[in-house]
């Protein structure tokens, strides 16, 4: 078990980690995500309190597509990273990271005083089911998904919303269903022999194989989006200014310039790199750090993700683990490629 | 004849006469999950009891394993350089770690024998 925003979850479950990350590369992975927030705001202004919100045009957005979007701070750092899906004219849902579930939510009510939209916090089960056999098993458990575009959501029936999305570079679904609902639901994907219970230990090196940033790790409030590598998230016209918080910071840094870059990194050897290690160039000038690392398993080598000085990152980059200088391969992202049905 | 000694930090050593094999029980294994890297020490290294020697690293974390004895290191188990999962599938076996030479044996006499580690994991 271990701690994740507050909650203790398995790390992982009999298979062990290698096995479960595999499993879902090649089948179906059952994730409980229960913890995550899920918030729906509606309301005639909800789509104007959204562009408050966040850096892209909820007005325009079609009904049913889902948005990979962020909170920004004034600065254009990063509150939060986030995913919308329009479910109509005048409601959307929110669903945000457990750890930043709090502030997101004092955020959004803030925000929201100043339109004519509401919030409310929805308690949900919450399930991933990841990885090419999810639709198949999603589809014989009575669940019609296969018409459904990568990054969309519908609400199947009453108190329940699937998306096609997720946090693995596979194809896969996120469920939401009312809490009393989720026992007998996870216990029914189970019984299915395509799909095994996936733990966090493999949620992580899933994602971080699919380049995936992990608030509270590669993404904070000190970082923009132009850092992160997360730019193509915001709509061109929005890069210059908007009516968003942090648009006029944010257009201003896209302007002069970011200092620091996200950079795929792989390190030499067998040795993992993890998370705090400092990056340095071969002089031994200090030119970032690993966000994110560990093992990639269908790499079969160690993978991270580095925020390094932009005029360093071209340079040969070396990890100070231990003491020891790891030579760094640096390395495209995503380091699998993702395998989503478009 | 060899004696084997269990520490509260899960680690096992086999004692014959001042040469001790190390590793780490099969709980600790299960609980750390699969491993992908061992980082040994170097032989000839001395280590206090209680030094963090050996680094045993998971898919997900890294993991420090402590000297239960003092002494010094005389050899490290190279086939974990190429397989670190053998401490999985062997740990109280083919995965130990390192064999050290004693420097105080009385040391020892802490440590704890099977019966008494295996009522401490229950």
């Amino acid at each position: 078990m271990g701690a994740f925003a507050g909650y203790s979850m398995p790390l992982f479950y009999p298979l062990g980690v290698m096995k479960e990350h595999l499993h879902t590369r090649e089948s179906a992975g059952l994730f409980d995500i229960s913890h995550m927030l899920h918030v729906e705001l509606q309301g005639p202004e909800a789509a104007q309190l959204i562009e408050r919100l966040c850096p892209y045009s909820a007005s325009s957005q079609e009904l049913g597509s889902s948005r990979y979007t962020f909170f920004l701070t004034e600065d254009a750092g990063i509150v939060d990273d986030l995913i919308i899906t329009r479910l109509g004219q005048n409601r959307f849902l929110v669903v945000a990271n457990a750890g930043c579930a709090e502030k997101d939510v004092i955020h959004m009510q803030s925000v929201a005083n100043g339109f004519d939209a509401g919030v409310t916090v929805l308690p949900r089960g919450f399930v991933a089911l990841q990885g090419p056999s999810a639709e198949a098993v999603l589809e014989d458990c009575g669940l019609l998904v296969s018409d459904l575009p990568f990054m969309s959501g519908m609400e199947p029936k009453t108190g329940w919303f699937v998306s096609r999305s997720g946090y693995t570079g596979e194809d896969g679904f996120e469920i939401a269903m009312p809490e009393s609902d989720c026992d007998a639901f996870a216990r029914k994907l189970l019984g299915d022999e395509r799909v095994e219970l996936i733990g966090l230990g493999a949620r992580d090196s899933l994602r971080l194989e699919a380049g995936l940033s992990l608030y509270g790790q590669d993404l904070d409030d000190t970082i923009s989006p132009h850092e992160a590598g997360l730019i193509w998230a915001v709509p061109k016209p929005l890069r210059i200014g908007g009516a968003y918080i942090g648009s006029n910071v944010l257009a201003q840094k896209i302007d002069t310039g970011r200092s620091r870059m996200r950079v795929g990194l792989s390190p030499e050897g067998k040795m993992p790199v993890r998370a705090g290690a400092e990056l340095q160039n071969e002089a031994g000038e200090v030119i970032g750090t690993v966000t994110s690392g560990g093992f990639g398993p269908t790499l079969e080598r160690g993978v991270a993700l580095g925020l390094v000085t932009v005029s360093a990152a071209d340079e040969p980059t070396f990890a100070d683990v231990r003491g020891k200088k790891i030579p760094m391969q640096r390395m495209k992202l995503p380091f699998v490629p993702h395998n989503y049905k478009r | 004849m060899s004696t084997t000694y269990y520490t509260e930090e899960h680690e096992w050593l086999r004692v014959e006469g001042d040469v001790a094999t190390v590793g780490i029980t099969n709980h600790a294994q299960e609980q750390l999950g699969d491993l992908v890297f061992v980082d040994l020490p170097a032989p000839g290294n001395s280590v206090e009891q209680g030094d963090d020697v050996v680094v045993v690293e998971s898919v997900k974390a890294a993991s420090d394993v402590y000297a239960p004895a003092s002494g010094e290191i005389l050899e490290v188990n190279e086939s974990l350089g190429g397989d670190a999962s053998l401490v999985n599938s062997g740990a109280e076996g083919d995965g130990w770690l390192y064999k050290m030479k004693l420097s105080k044996p009385a040391e020892l006499d802490q440590l704890m024998d099977k019966a008494a580690y295996d009522a401490s994991i229950a």
